[in-house]
């Protein structure tokens, strides 16, 4: 009996089986109907969203709690479109994922055809690389590209297109093991000379600080970047990206940098005579007015990504590789001198500048947060969503770990938080994962508590609601004489009633006296997800702050009395 | 006068820089190359693709003109997409150059004396001889097309199609 030919529906999914791949989030549609029925002979799970730009940041918080590439099935037309932000939030966050959207035959491609969208060119300015497939031949090719180029060097998302022709069509195609790509080099290894500039810039630093950013969780470089702040006596600075990348209770751990980090880590970052990033990107949200960014410090930077360097800040010396290969090329050729008085320093600025709150008044945000960090040890994975919750999560909730903080930061993606806290619960199912959101980007994805509820997920979303859009309202009241325009979410629905209409255990926080006791409970529920509302005062703001475009010097660390100039810089 | 034309007879021509590009010959590989100069301001003056001596790979050749502080970054950019294999900044250096351009030209038999001088002298050739026009074929270097154009502007040019500049490194020096 002569077997029969695999479709390239059925190739493309024995494919994904060789990847490793062990979910897939996605929504089915009719032009990728062919590939979702070979999803049902596989041991692949499918995990059917609500919404395909759930699926994406479902695969995005799969991926940064892992590592490995998350994957995306959804269909042609406003199936694919519908994916783009998603895109865009993995593109600005360096998260490999592979989106395989559905596109109508290839005979009717640029004819209008029924949810027809030409996904790639949409798509060309977020992806780190696309395709649209032509041939059944190049499915299996094609399969392993997608998941080399996400997963390697400075990781991002690529989209593949795959035409209902071809997906029903037979593929004869072998699986694919090796890749032809000519235009693609995967960094490793930093120059012997930048290697031995930077060490001596090292060596000669009295005031030196490491910025740590999203390439030292991605290239899990923790313990050789910490053993190099131990041995150099340099305190360490995270971007929100790079939370977690290093032990943020570490005693030289100054936290969260830039525009709403601690003030002791602005201060010691404006005071370093030696900064060095890896992994980052000098983002504008750390560095403000980039012409007067540090310009008493030597700057050091690593990248994987060339095109990094000389972007933002002009360093005096770059080095181009993997994170923790160059941390650890640079451990042995440093000799550190003596950091005492500069270590003194920072920690005097650490006792005068704590992060502080208040704790009268009504329930803070600030207190909810603090306390969870307290009730969960570290234990949790965090995910947030955009927005003040977000930078006072990144303040309050020290992070011991790599991939245990899940937070969308280039992109600001408001409706990330929640489902990437499912992505996350799938990837990860023994931890608990806390999905830290605001009352404004929850209702952008909170279709998604169904598919928490169906999966039994160690989810627990906790509503920071203020019942604004409270970053903005923060601008508005700063910065535009409190003419609030286009921030208030009069109209939200019970959250505690919207979360027992999906069957799911939800929980209200109303005081101050209440927080312990809620958390706690929350914390103990496992009987699925939960949801608990914090019902916060409604006008709070987020400091220290410093304004968009100003310097670190410039820092507001608490309410101003007087009337604030607009910001410059961008947002 | 068009944009390109103003910027080399202003102080802006140290603006236009020569670009080559080795490309995987992939569908999308010109749109993706075309975004990385629209997404930062820069303005394409020209651009000659055809195939490369190895198949399934192209040539680009670019003229751009731009920011020249943020070129840098572009090219690095450019030579970061998956299906370009490499990106040179050829501004600057002693890359041999060359472009072609064909001019149509409305003339009478008593302009067609003078017009045959000047295409003698570039060292250019009538390809089309018609009763009412001809079209004169012209290679080199840019600013001799530009000073061939400029001598026949007093006749009356009715179509002029350049083919963009096309260049090599010399020597053992990669395009």
């Amino acid at each position: 009996m002569s077997e029969r030919v695999p479709t390239g529906a059925e190739k493309l999914i024995e494919a994904l089986e060789a990847e490793g791949v062990e979910y897939i989030f996605g929504l089915s549609g009719g032009a990728a109907i062919p590939i979702f029925d070979a999803l049902v002979d596989s041991p692949i799970q499918l995990i059917l969203t609500r919404h395909e730009q759930g699926a994406t940041h479902m695969a995005d918080g799969y991926a940064r709690a892992t590592g490995r590439p998350g994957v995306v099935l959804v269909t042609s037309g406003p199936g694919a479109t519908n994916t783009v932000t998603g895109l865009l939030t993995a593109h600005m966050d360096s998260v490999p994922i592979v989106v395989i959207t559905g596109q109508c035959v290839t005979d009717m491609l640029g004819k209008d055809g029924f949810q027809e969208a030409d996904v790639t060119s949409i798509t060309y300015a977020v992806v780190k690389h696309s395709y649209l497939v032509r041939r059944g031949a190049d499915i299996p090719r094609i399969a392993r590209e997608a998941f080399y180029i996400a997963a390697t060097g400075r990781p991002g998302p690529v989209l593949v297109d795959i035409p209902k022709d071809i997906s029903q069509g037979p593929c004869e195609a072998p699986l694919c093991v090796d890749v032809d790509l000519p235009g693609y080099a995967v960094p490793c290894h930093g120059s012997p000379d930048s290697l031995e500039e930077a060490a001596a810039l090292l060596s000669n630093a009295k005031r030196p600080i490491l910025l740590t950013g999203h390439g030292v969780v991605i290239a899990e470089a923790s313990k050789a970047v910490t053993l190099l702040a131990e041995r150099l006596g340099a305190p360490m600075v995270t971007t929100l990206l790079g939370k977690g990348g290093t032990d943020e209770t570490h005693p030289l751990h100054l936290g969260m940098l830039g525009m709403h980090g601690t003030a002791y880590a602005n201060k010691a970052t404006d005071a370093a005579d030696l900064i060095m990033s890896i992994g980052s990107r000098w983002d504008d949200r750390i560095t403000g007015k980039l012409d007067e960014f540090c310009l008493g410090a030597r700057k050091i930077h690593v990248d994987i990504d060339p095109s990094e360097f000389n972007k933002m800040v002009v360093p005096d010396v770059c080095i181009q590789g993997d994170a923790r290969v160059v941390t650890e090329e640079l451990l042995p050729l440093v000799e550190p001198s003596d950091t005492s008085a500069w270590l003194s320093q920072v920690e005097e600025w650490r006792k005068k500048y704590p992060l502080k709150y208040r704790k009268q008044g009504g329930l803070r945000a600030q207190h909810v947060l603090d306390r969870l960090d307290a009730i969960t040890q570290g234990r949790a994975i965090m995910s947030t969503d955009v927005g003040q919750h977000q930078m006072w999560a990144a303040q309050f909730c020290k992070v011991t770990d790599s991939r245990n903080w899940l937070s969308s930061g280039g992109a600001g993606t408001m409706g990330f938080g929640l489902p990437a806290a499912i992505g996350a619960a799938f990837a990860r199912p023994d931890q608990d994962v806390w999905a830290i959101v605001g009352d404004g980007g929850f209702q952008m994805t909170q279709a998604e508590l169904a598919t928490a509820a169906i999966h039994k997920l160690r989810v627990k979303c906790l509503i920071i609601n203020n019942n604004y859009l409270g970053m903005v309202r923060q601008w508005q009241e700063l910065f535009f004489e409190n003419r609030l325009s286009g921030v208030d979410l009069e109209g939200n629905p019970d959250f505690v009633k919207l979360a027992q209409a999906y069957g799911i255990k939800a929980f209200r926080i109303k005081r101050p006296g209440d927080v312990d006791r809620i958390l706690q409970q929350a914390d103990a529920y496992d009987e699925g997800p939960c949801v608990v509302v914090a019902e916060v005062v409604k006008e709070d703001n987020v400091f220290p702050f410093i304004p968009a475009g100003a310097t670190l010097s410039d820092m507001i660390i608490e309410m101003p009395t007087g009337k604030l100039a607009k910001p410059t810089g961008s947002t | 006068m068009t944009a390109a034309a103003e910027l080399i007879d202003g102080d802006e021509s140290l603006n236009f820089h020569r670009i080559s590009l080795y490309v995987k010959n992939e569908p999308g590989v010109l749109a993706r190359v075309a975004m990385v100069f629209s997404r930062r301001g820069y303005n394409i003056e020209s651009l000659v693709v055809n195939s490369a001596a190895r198949s399934g790979y192209s040539r680009m050749t670019i003229t751009s003109s731009g920011d020249p502080t943020i070129l840098e970054q572009m090219i690095k950019q450019l030579a970061k997409l998956i299906d370009v294999v490499h990106a040179i900044d050829h501004t600057g250096d002693e890359a041999y150059e060359t472009e072609i351009a064909l001019i149509k030209l409305k003339c009478d038999s008593e302009a067609r004396h003078e017009i045959l001088q000047i295409v003698e002298h570039f060292g250019a050739k009538v390809v089309d001889f018609g009763r009412q026009s001809l079209v004169v074929r012209v290679y080199g270097s840019s600013e001799k097309l530009d000073a061939i154009r400029n001598l026949l502007a007093k006749f009356e040019i009715s179509e002029i199609v350049r083919s963009g500049k096309i260049l090599m490194a010399r020597g053992g020096a990669t395009t």
